[in-house]
């Protein structure tokens, strides 16, 4: 956490430096720019949480425990979430500090929040086991992830664009499909981890 | 007796050369064997296929009654290994790190205590972030993980690295104590002087196969003789001779 959220912070307040001192760009920005502070905050949590264990085997000694694999890549998934739901509550006010962000339903963020950060927790995780054990882990692990969690982008982007009163989405509305995108793809990850992390720790 | 350890023309290839080239080992139950060897003879790559982390390429191989192919997670949690590194948690504390290893392998706490106070690990060292403890410190509290797990196979790679003559006799004694328990120990050293005591049988290995076997127990302290003597070499079933 030490090392995730002052580079995650830094990147918004660069940010705001980028923009100028104008808040109406910066408030209108803000919600791809918390997405990707958040996204590129997650390559460090990620590669972090299988750094802490490549370096005095304790790898090994994970997978000597008998520990399902399954539980194991839930449970990683679930501390790297919680540093993220951490980073996005600074990050948040944050936002609303430097770019004079309005939240007009906190309900929707927390939503759009709760279920991205899932999706990314998971899918990081995934790719992380994919490249834990390879050399070139620290650069191959954003080239697989970060295109693969675009939706994410994407579809949090859009959440927040509603749940800001910004562009033509509705909050809450019945229609919107961002906060679905977000749920679908996290249930997907979640289950595709529990099921393939076993094989990529023996392979890897 | 049965056997913990049984290796027929075990193969196994890491990158492009065969870290294995075809040992064949038996280890009964209750026993203690030394691997000796040069580096790169094999010694670690024996041990990580019998925990079940290396798979093998070619052969065949049981290992407390699970085959290697078909069952090697099952495997895993009654195998307890001291490998190069010490697969400790440098944020985690003494305690956390051997309450965190034994848990994690489905083993009670009883022990705890006792293994902590057996490896010196008690009183502030306890407390202290296993990152701040020297290499022969983080090898003791990767003992005292062990000793906390009791499995029924023990493999120790190089054990006696970083550790200082104190730790070294107690090691003795804890191979003494867990083989008198049942357990078995396979344990890989380059210092005979201080392995070589604790063994029933010491096995060399060069490129990859076994080429020497010498029961220590039996005469103690003389060289390992090379393959083709017969004595020492053990009759398994199916007919092959094995180290």
């Amino acid at each position: 956490m030490h090392q995730v959220i002052p580079v995650a912070v830094l990147m918004l307040v660069l940010f705001a430096f980028a923009l100028g001192p104008d808040r109406a760009p910066m408030a209108h920005a803000a919600p791809g720019l918390f997405w990707v502070a958040v996204l590129f905050a997650s390559v460090l949590a990620v590669q972090r949480s299988f750094a802490l264990e490549a370096p005095d085997g304790a790898r090994d000694g994970l997978r000597l425990s008998g520990l399902d694999p399954g539980g194991v890549f839930l449970g990683k998934t679930a501390a790297v979430a919680l540093q993220l739901v951490v980073l996005e509550v600074v990050l948040t006010a944050g936002v609303v500090v430097l770019y004079g962000s309005h939240v007009r339903s906190y309900g929707s963020i927390v939503v759009a929040a709760l279920a991205g950060t899932a999706g990314l927790a998971a899918a990081g995780t995934l790719y992380g086991a994919l490249a834990a054990g390879l050399r070139v882990r620290e650069t191959l692990l954003p080239f697989l992830f970060l295109p693969v969690a675009a939706p994410v982008l994407l579809a949090g982007t859009r959440a927040w664009q509603a749940a800001l009163g910004l562009g033509a989405g509705n909050v809450g509305s019945a229609g919107d499909p961002w906060v679905p995108l977000l749920l679908v793809f996290a249930a997907v990850y979640l289950s595709l981890g529990v099921v393939i992390f076993g094989p990529l720790q023996e392979a890897s | 007796m049965a056997l913990a350890v049984l290796l027929r023309t075990a193969v196994c290839v890491t990158g492009r050369f065969p870290a294995l080239a075809g040992v064949d080992l038996a280890v009964a139950q209750g026993e203690v064997v030394v691997l000796e060897g040069p580096n790169g003879a094999g010694k670690t790559s024996v041990l990580r296929v019998c925990a079940g982390l290396l798979a093998l390429s070619g052969g065949e191989g049981t290992v407390l009654g699970c085959d290697l192919r078909r069952d090697a997670p099952a495997l895993r949690r009654r195998v307890g290994m001291l490998g190069h590194g010490s697969a400790l948690y440098d944020d985690l504390t003494v305690v956390e790190n051997v309450r965190f290893g034994a848990r994690a392998a489905g083993a009670d706490l009883t022990h705890l205590e006792a293994a902590l106070d057996r490896l010196e690990l008690g009183g502030r060292v306890r407390r202290t972030s296993v990152g701040r403890l020297s290499a022969g410190q983080r090898r003791r509290v990767a003992l005292a993980v062990l000793l906390t797990r009791r499995p029924e196979l023990w493999l120790l790679d190089e054990p006696h690295a970083g550790l200082d003559a104190g730790a070294r006799t107690t090691l003795g004694e804890i191979v003494a104590e867990v083989v008198a328990d049942g357990a078995t120990v396979v344990l890989a050293s380059h210092e005979p002087e201080a392995s070589w005591p604790l063994a029933d049988r010491v096995v060399s290995l060069a490129g990859g196969r076994v080429v020497g076997v010498r029961d220590v127990r039996r005469a103690a302290h003389n060289p390992p003789r090379h393959a083709g003597a017969s004595d020492g070499l053990r009759a398994v079933p199916g007919g092959a001779h094995v180290a």
